[in-house]
């Protein structure tokens, strides 16, 4: 026997490695072998290549894809050990990898970049491929689709387009810029195969152009996110750094019996242990009500599973993990209400003192009992949408770092200032203590306005007087951060025979889960927008806004228009086929125009370009169909596949610009001057993806006629950037945008004053040009002009507090918005009779954004709404079952890749509101709300299924049609 | 605290045997780890103190002609078969289930071997190798068998190998002139996305005559399962309408089919698998008429 174990002992030995030997990006690295640890880790931690980006952790995400001895692998999922004696690429490796391709290298005046903006890096053509097209947008998946390219290059150096979608299908990008991304990868093809440049894009700019604004611009932060430089919360490390977890309820509904935290506390590397008991300022934080405890206390009320009992900080993540398997937590569970119609019933459970109801929300015009009286038809329907997720591929992270007297919080933040806030309040201290520094954001879609680790790591940051790390895994993601808004949605119309609308009444109930969040401003819009964009005399709406124990609901991309868009819309399409007329027509009859009136009784003076949405979109229509106008919502049958019928759907909307409702909508933004002739402007306004760091850089640059990349911009930071206020309702172009323009100008003006004065010049004898200021027959570098202002005792640097035009509450007269944008869209879908599966083949999608300052961005918003809506339509559905999360893994909660991405033709719609800045207003919502409808409303005219609720369902699409088998016949 | 404590690099099928014996316990082994590492992270696995890595062994990559079959290692990733000719001329229906598993990068991890071993009732890979009748070498401290494929499954994610064995390969019977076979499956988009049903058919052709027929469906009982009597049904039979149609009544009969929630309702199974076998008994048709060595994609 002895002899035996020592044999297999031997045996063992020679399989087992001490160290890891392995080249990655062509250094070789000997080090010793760590029990457990993935290949993402050794990567991330322990070489600091961190552009390898972990963004689910359960294969499948595809953002972690490495290339492993020429392979692309998923580092997330594969032992660190397989990687011994071989080859690793990484983002960081790749431009490197450039110098070989020398030809590409160092092209700074390359004649095919938009606007003269040279790319001084040295890059592979993939990577300069992907910032020229815009597929560049969070950035946080871009190093995962960029390695999972390559490697498809790699085996193929001229795939088509069926090859690339093949080999990307499991790499998510939630911004979406499916079709951008696929472009790119076939320029950067092209140009590895024949030396060529890489090409640009297919883009026009604006229509109306000005120096700078309008034209193709590559984003500032392009470069450091396609070669893996960019930080995320998630990528620093501080000295001598704690790493939280966090105790979650687990249950719906329950009160807290007892916390038992000693045995947590004697675990190995625990630093500290805290509860509700801990902490030293208010337990309850939220964005408008204050009703959400940061921990939920012996004897309190838990009202979700993602409620937080206890925090834990660690020496590693592992022990953090361990001891709060450790707490003990004992619950007296309450019956739960997992609805809002249930929760609105008399004899329930009431979650807050208030009651159940946040908020009953009322939209009333005229009299609807009138208007239906005089209408020929009435028709009535009941809707549903389930909860979403946002689903950012990068996960929510805080760093919390105590600074002397101060708190530093390291998170990528929809509205820092609101985060400086909540921090203070529950530390008990002065705002003033807390300073936010805002990181990039790997997508943000309205998902990181409220508070999702930045509490709990300052409290175990103040407990321990050390830097504590909190970063949610998906799970934890999906479970604890607000979603949309599930909603229940009746519409009643009333029409005349000839389409003419009387009247509309609408009930919406709309789930806000266990807490308010922004649950009431959403509701809010669902309520005004739940007629739809249409001149109707009598409008009646009643919202419903009730707490219930699912994950609260809040801000999400679409902002409670989605949903009541997807009712309204398919409302008018059954309307349009009760009375026998053309959707289109029927749309056309009752659009909003100028000098018509809303529902919550606005009337629109200027910038109302849904006439011309819905006119561009039906040409196009007939356009790229070939079909006769009258044959566009009829079914066709695929010739060769006769059991595949398709057809075309149509669907309207409109989305408010800004927060509206008599808020005080302002943004400050400040531009500066520095002695190196370079621009920078400022402020804490949000950069999730959307672009709004391009927009503020390129408005700066129009005000001062400046090369765009002479602007710096610096977003995001409570102690250095102005109150951006917060980045929501398609708000950020309008108001920073406008902040940053007038800042411009104005220093712009001070600096002419300043020149005026020392040259002895009219002021209109000094002209602003290409980067310089010409003033008395001499061109003026921007550093003298810092020179002069100085000597001139003059601070060259302008702080602008801009507040948009005053608007009134709900329920009084005037305006509520600033503007509305529009949008019309045309979806083409094919539906398998023998299945069931629906596929969206082409989406038409006009939007009216006033003015595109931005038109390569614009395109990435486009294309990412409709793939967004084609997810909603299609697959994604958060599915809770009394309380408890059943969609707890990205691997149930579906969200669109490459594959589902149809074929998407943009219409850029430009109708000025003349006070936005050159005349633009928001697009980040609306380019999503009408696919829904515009898919189910295809569905219909296909088969003549009708789906009242989301996402189509493809066995009860089977079960109708076979319910339908004759009337299929065509 | 770690997912595991020890990770050993066998170089050999015996040493790899012999690990699994001897070393600390418990101990298993990883392939392409693509589901046990998920698995391990999502504690829906015991904790394990050794990981045996065999994708070092060099007879679990082969992927040759042995003398009348066909013979695929254990640890040959999903993309190599893909990509392999020979597969693509023996064995269609497999080089079509692992086509459609995952994105290229887990079908570059990802083994067949792996995909196997795990027995779920509707893994893409397993049913498209269990039309092909394919038997399974397993290699244990005693020394090594033949198995048929179906012996290796006992219930659901539960497989007849014992602790201390592994799979070496699969061998499969060379196509011979007049055999064909196809592997279809459906997906379901909403909510939990994860395919509903797939379906394999294998066949032999003489002239209008189906001569010989196997067809694997999952998930349709607990272990991956083989359409006995349809294939049975299918033998000697013209390829008409009126076989199919008998052929699908004959599979409804004896498939059981389940609901799961949030996926499939076995009606909407049924639905689907009457379907997909018209779908695979026509292409394997189709791809029984050509010679091999013609190009049956």
């Amino acid at each position: 026997m002895v002899t035996e174990y020592q044999t297999s002992n031997q045996h063992e030995n020679s399989m087992r490695k001490t160290h890891l030997t392995l080249t990655v990006n062509g250094t070789i690295h000997t080090l010793a072998s760590i029990p457990g640890e993935t290949l993402a880790d050794l990567l991330r931690k322990r070489l600091r290549l961190t552009g390898t980006k972990i963004g689910c952790n359960e294969a499948e995400c595809g953002a972690c894809t490495v290339i492993l001895d020429g392979e692309p692998v998923l580092s997330c999922s594969t032992p660190a050990e397989r990687a011994d004696g071989k080859t690793v690429l990484t983002i960081e490796g790749l431009a490197s990898l450039a110098t070989r391709f020398s030809r590409l290298e160092g092209r700074e005046q390359d004649a095919s970049l938009p606007q003269g903006e040279g790319l001084s890096a040295a890059l592979h053509p993939l990577q300069e491929a992907f910032i020229k097209h815009g597929a560049v947008q969070c950035g946080f998946c871009i190093p995962g689709q960029i390695m999972t390219a390559y490697g498809l290059l790699s085996r193929n150096p001229d795939p088509t387009s069926a090859e690339i979608r093949h080999a990307l299908k499991d790499t998510i990008c939630r911004c979406a810029g499916y079709p951008t991304i696929e472009k790119a990868i076939l320029a950067a093809a092209h140009a590895l195969r024949t030396g060529e440049p890489v090409a640009g894009p297919d883009v026009s700019p604006s229509a109306q152009q000005g120096q700078v604004v309008g034209h193709l611009h590559l984003r500032p932060d392009g470069v450091e996110k396609v070669t893996g430089q960019a930080i995320y919360t998630d990528d620093l490390v501080f000295e001598n750094m704690l790493y939280a977890a966090v105790r979650r309820a687990g249950v719906p509904h329950a009160f807290v019996r007892r916390i038992e935290v000693s045995r947590a506390r004697q675990m190995p590397g625990v630093a500290a242990v805290l509860t509700a008991e801990d902490i030293p300022g208010e337990n309850l934080h939220g964005l408008v009500t204050r009703d959400w405890p940061v921990m939920v206390g012996v004897g309190e009320r838990v009202r979700y599973v993602g409620d937080a009992i206890a925090i834990v900080a660690a020496e590693s993540q592992e022990q953090a993990r361990a001891a709060v398997e450790a707490i003990e937590v004992e619950f007296d569970l309450q019956p739960v209400i997992s609805n809002p119609v249930q929760a609105r019933q008399a004899d329930v459970p009431q979650l807050h003192p208030k009651g159940n109801l946040l908020k009953h929300i009322k939209v009333r015009k005229g009299d609807p009992e009138t208007g239906f009286r005089e209408a020929d038809v009435i028709l009535e329907h009941t809707f549903h949408t389930p909860a979403h997720d946002h689903l950012f591929i990068e996960p929510e992270c805080s760093i919390a770092v105590p600074e002397g007297e101060r708190m530093l919080i390291y998170v990528g933040s929809q509205i820092p200032y609101q985060d400086r806030s909540q921090v203070a309040r529950a530390l008990g201290w002065e705002e003033s203590r807390v300073r936010v520094v805002g990181q990039l954001m790997g997508g943000g879609f309205g998902g990181k306005e409220d508070i999702a680790g930045q509490i709990h790591a300052a409290l175990l940051a103040n407990a321990t007087g050390r830097p504590v790390k909190l970063l949610f895994d998906r799970r934890e993601s999906l479970l604890v951060h607000p979603k949309r808004h599930a909603t229940q949605i009746t519409v009643k119309i009333g029409a005349k025979k000839d389409g003419t609308l009387t009247a509309v009444r609408t009930e919406l109930y709309g789930d806000t889960g266990a807490y308010a969040s922004l649950g009431e401003k959403v509701l809010t819009r669902a309520t005004t927008h739940s007629a739809g964009p249409y001149v109707i005399p009598h409008v009646h709406a009643d919202c419903y806004a009730m707490y219930t124990n699912n994950p609260p609901a809040g801000a999400f991309r679409g902002f409670g228009v989605l949903q009541s868009a997807f009712a309204i819309e398919s409302a008018m399409d059954m309307l349009a086929e009760r009375l026998g007329l053309d959707p289109i027509e029927l749309r056309r009859k009752n659009a909003l125009r100028p000098d018509t009136e809303t529902s919550t009784g606005q009337v629109l003076r200027e910038s109302v370009g849904l006439m011309e949405c819905i006119d561009k979109v039906s040409e196009r229509m007939v356009q790229v169909s070939g079909l006769l106008r009258q044959a566009l919502f009829k079914a066709r049958r695929v010739p060769e596949s006769p059991h595949l019928i398709r057809a075309w759907g149509f669907a309207v909307g409109f989305k408010n610009t800004g927060l509206g409702g008599g808020a005080d909508d302002c943004a400050g933004a400040e531009v500066e001057l520095y002695a190196d002739g370079l621009f920078e402007v400022r402020s804490s306004s949000a950069e999730l993806g959307q672009g709004l760091v391009t927009v503020m850089r390129l408005v700066v640059a129009e005000e001062l006629s400046l090369p765009p990349e002479q602007v710096r911009v610096r977003v995001m930071d409570t102690d250095l950037t102005p109150n951006g206020g917060p980045t929501t309702a398609s708000r950020q172009t309008y108001v920073t945008g406008n902040a940053s323009r007038l800042a411009a100008r104005t220093l712009r003006e001070a600096i002419t004053a300043t020149l005026a004065e020392k040259y002895d010049q009219p002021p209109e004898a000094i002209r602003f040009e290409k980067g310089c200021v010409h003033v008395n027959g001499h061109a003026l570098t921007m550093q003298e002009v810092y020179r002069e202002m100085k000597a001139a005792g003059k601070e060259p640097r302008v702080l602008y507090d801009y507040h948009a035009p005053a608007t009134t509450p709900l329920g009084t007269p005037g305006d509520m918005h600033v503007a509305f944008s529009f949008a019309a869209q045309a979806a083409e879908v094919e539906v398998n009779t023998l299945t069931g599966e629906v596929r969206v083949l082409r989406v038409i999608a006009a939007n009216d954004v006033g003015h595109a300052l931005n038109p390569l961005g614009l395109r990435g918003q486009i294309e990412g709404g409709v793939v967004m809506g084609v997810g909603h339509a299609l697959l994604e559905n958060f599915i809770t079952e009394n309380g408890y999360v059943v969609t707890d893994r990205m691997a149930r909660y579906r969200v669109p890749s490459i594959v589902h991405t149809p074929e998407i033709i943009p219409i850029v719609v430009e109708d000025p509101v003349s006070t936005g800045p050159y005349g633009a207003k928001g697009v980040g919502e609306i380019v999503l709300i009408p696919t829904p409808p515009a898919i189910t409303n295809a569905i219909y005219n296909a088969v003549g299924v009708r789906f009242d609720s989301l996402p189509v369902d493809q066995e009860k699409l089977l079960w109708e049609l076979q319910k339908r088998a004759v009337a299929l016949e065509l | 605290m770690s997912l595991w404590k020890e990770y050993l690099h066998p170089q050999t099928v015996e040493q790899a045997v012999q690990a699994l014996s001897a070393a600390a316990s418990p101990a298993i082994p990883i392939a392409g780890g693509t589901d046990l590492m998920l698995d391990l992270q999502q504690g829906n696995h015991p904790p394990v103190h050794t990981l045996v890595d065999l994708t070092g062994i060099p007879e679990l990559r082969a992927l040759e002609i042995r003398g009348e079959w066909l013979f695929i290692g254990a640890g040959v990733p999903h993309n190599r078969i893909v990509e392999s000719p020979l597969a693509r001329e023996h064995a269609a229906s497999l080089v079509e289930a692992c086509g459609l598993i995952g994105g290229p990068q887990v079908r570059n991890m990802a083994t067949l071997g792996g995909n196997v071993a795990h027995a779920l009732p509707a893994a893409d890979g397993t049913i498209g190798l269990l039309a092909l009748e394919a038997e399974a070498e397993i290699a244990s401290p005693e020394g090594r068998r033949r198995v048929s494929l179906p012996a290796l499954f006992r219930g659901p994610g539960q497989s007849t190998l014992a602790p201390t064995e592994i799979i070496v390969g699969f061998y499969l019977p060379l196509r011979a002139p007049g055999q064909g076979s196809a592997f279809v499956r459906v997906m379901r988009a909403q909510g939990i996305a994860l395919p509903i049903l797939n379906l394999a058919v294998w066949l032999e052709r003489q002239e209008e005559t189906i001569r010989a027929a196997r067809v694997a469906v999952g998930p349709a009982g607990p272990t991956p399962f083989r359409a006995v009597q349809t294939s049975a049904y299918l033998t000697g039979k013209p390829f008409t309408a009126e076989t199919i149609a008998g052929a699908q009544e004959t599979l409804l009969a004896e498939a059981r089919f389940r609901t799961s929630p949030a996926r499939a309702t076995a009606e909407y199974r049924r639905a689907l698998a009457v379907v997909l076998l018209k779908n695979a008994l026509t292409t394997a048709w189709q791809r029984a008429g050509q010679y091999p060595g013609s190009n049956q994609q």
